[in-house]
């Protein structure tokens, strides 16, 4: 049942002759179809931690297990290759590709990356752009819509390959309160829908009370695990 | 790929600005090019142009050794009646050969009876001298080039210097190949512009007058200018040529011949060279200008889309897809200035046939510059711009495609 399998996690940055250990000995596991958050404060390693399990980057010892692949394998297009067919991923700062529109940043992972065959990308474009309520954007630019309207384009363009997990990176952070809650239920409302697993990073109190398991780190090391909201 | 082209564009108009200067750079390149290379062309075409057809002809056959000495105009290097006979039926034989014109070159002095000065003529049949030079006629400023026995043709320089004009009666006085001295009254019938080549001032007179002159009982020819159906193949036509005589040597019924083309017979070749030089010095130059602004510009584009790329490489774009997504960025770049290079370039051309300036060269005045647009050669430097813009993306573009998504994602 398990998505996720991490077992001894550990990920060391050398620069120069300074060598940084961002991530310590982690093990955990993570199930299929589950809201889970990765808490903690800068530094402790939460976005080293996304990069790894979303194949962005290679753990430096211990063994990660995503969807049944050896993260550690794999090469620079094998990891793009996983990457295109088993994640998705939602950024802070949304990263919308500004020369294209709402519909085009969503069909982008379908078209450039899955091929898939036009009638079947317009479909589901059209329906994840409704699903998430922008469907009205669809031919605005990025820069045309409020940060609310675009990270919901944001969540319909990782979720729209149909992939197993969606790696979201302070997901909140440039949202105010209302649009952050929006954004929120809309991914539980695609996990709910899809049995998509979510996996957070975040320090915003909003996004880990939705969680249903919360990960602390500190220093790179896993100090924690807190079910159901129950995260302090 | 046509997604790919219209990530391209829209990218090139979001930099609109710093799109058009750099389409512009290589539009004002592509335009020095072309037109340069149009004017260039029409000038050495022109200038080739009456040397071949009022002059040398295209290709000329001497005995070995005649043209290092042409200058003293040799009289003890002729083809025989026997090898001229040899050469005339390869000539007739070979398709590419539209005519041929013997000549009889010496050298001479020139009397108008109070006067005396050294004159170089060519002995010729007029009619074959007229279809192997179809600009000798607009060369003639008095009179006629088709002179007939006892006249001659001289070189304006000469009619003016001496104060000849139509109608007078000169005297030519020449030594034969024994050392014995001869000479001849002959009446003026044409007088000959000058053209600016090393034989541009040689008179003429009737072939068989020379051989008089000359006390030769059988024609015996210095030179015989051919001229081909089509200027185009004439390494064709001269190797050809070549082949027949030196058989004809080889088989021992002719003495050793040389055939040589225009080039190797006007100095003027070597200004061709020159231009050709200078055309692609414009040309490189060129290259230099779209290597350097489009690398320019596709660097500025990586680094100014760092963060884009590495989301592009996030969601599992492949390499090579960024890597195509810049280069045709370059390309389109490249295709646009080419576009506005080549319109703007043509339309200049035209304009300058319209205007039709003149220039002079030498003596020769009043020469009308008409280049004309050359789409094979237009097509040529366009495909060159478009190879160096692919070539100056290229490594922008590898950059991109070998970008680490993780540090592109940390990119403020």
């Amino acid at each position: 049942m398990s998505l996720i399998v991490a077992n001894g996690l550990t990920k060391t940055y050398t620069t120069g002759t300074v060598r940084v250990e961002a991530l310590t000995d982690l093990t955990f596991t993570i199930d299929r179809a589950s809201f889970v958050s990765f808490i903690g404060p800068s530094g402790s390693g939460k976005t080293t931690l996304l990069n790894l399990i979303g194949a962005l980057d290679r753990p430096t010892t211990g063994r990660l297990l995503v969807s049944d692949t050896d993260i550690a394998t794999l090469d620079r297009r094998a990891a793009a290759a996983f990457r295109g067919r088993t994640v998705g991923f939602i950024f802070q700062e949304f990263n919308l590709i500004p020369v294209l529109t709402a519909y085009e940043n969503v069909e982008y992972p379908l078209l450039l990356v899955q091929h898939v065959a036009a009638a079947e990308r317009r479909q589901r474009v059209l329906a994840l752009l409704d699903a998430v309520g922008v469907a009205g954007q669809r031919d605005k630019y990025p820069d045309q819509l409020s940060g609310g309207q675009k990270q919901r384009i944001a969540v319909a363009r990782a979720l729209v390959t149909n992939p197993q997990l969606v790696l979201a990176d302070e997901p909140t952070a440039n949202l105010d309160r209302a649009n952050a809650a929006l954004v929120m239920s809309t991914m539980r409302r695609m996990r709910d829908t899809l049995g998509t697993t979510f996996v957070f990073s975040t320090h915003d109190p909003r996004v880990m009370a939705e969680a249903e398991i919360v990960f602390r780190l500190e220093d790179g090391r896993l100090m924690g695990r807190d079910i159901a909201g129950a995260a302090a | 790929m046509t997604t790919l082209t219209k990530i391209a564009v829209r990218n090139l108009t979001r930099y609109r600005r710093r799109s058009v200067l750099t389409a512009s750079l290589i539009a004002i390149g592509v335009i020095a090019v072309v037109v340069f290379e149009a004017a260039a062309g029409a000038f050495t075409g022109l200038m080739i142009g009456q040397m071949t057809d009022a002059m040398l002809g295209h290709l000329q056959i001497h005995r070995r050794g005649y043209v290092a000495s042409i200058d003293n105009l040799p009289l003890t290097m002729m083809l025989t009646p026997a090898e001229v006979a040899i050469v005339e039926k390869t000539l007739r034989a070979e398709p590419e050969v539209e005519s041929y014109s013997r000549r009889l070159k010496f050298g001479g002095m020139f009397s108008n009876y109070t006067e005396t000065t050294a004159i170089r003529l060519n002995g010729v049949y007029p009619d074959e001298e007229v279809r192997t030079l179809p600009l000798l006629a607009s060369r003639i400023r008095q009179g006629t080039a088709r002179l007939t026995k006892g006249e001659i043709v001289i070189p304006d320089l000469l009619a003016t210097g001496m104060g000849v004009t139509l109608g007078d009666t000169v005297v030519v006085i020449a030594t034969n190949r024994d050392g014995s001295v001869n000479a001849a009254q002959l009446t003026v019938s044409g007088v000959l512009a000058n053209i600016t080549s090393p034989s541009g001032r040689d008179g003429y007179v009737h072939i068989e007058d020379a051989m008089t002159l000359l006390r030769m009982e059988a024609p015996e020819i210095s030179e015989i200018a051919v001229r081909l159906k089509d200027f185009d193949r004439l390494d064709r036509a001269a190797g050809a040529v070549r082949t027949a005589v030196q058989q004809a040597n080889t088989s021992g019924q002719a003495g050793e011949m040389e055939v040589h083309t225009w080039e190797g017979l006007s100095p003027f070749y070597n200004v061709a060279v020159l231009i050709n030089i200078l055309a692609l010095s414009a040309t490189l130059g060129l290259v230099a200008i779209v290597l350097v602004s489009v690398m320019n510009v596709m660097l500025m584009s990586v680094y100014e889309r760092v963060k884009e790329i590495g989301t592009m490489a996030a969601m599992g774009t492949m390499p090579r897809t960024i890597l195509g997504m810049f280069v045709i960025e370059g390309l389109s770049l490249g295709v646009l200035g080419i576009l506005i290079g080549d319109a703007v370039a043509a339309a200049a051309i035209l304009v300058i046939n319209a205007v039709g300036p003149t220039f002079n060269f030498g003596r020769e005045t009043g020469l009308v510059l008409s280049p004309h647009v050359d789409l094979g050669q237009m097509l040529i430097i366009s495909a060159v711009v478009l190879l160096v813009a692919v070539v100056g993306t290229v490594q922008p573009a590898f950059k991109a495609s070998r970008m680490d998504p993780v540090e592109a994602l940390r990119h403020g």
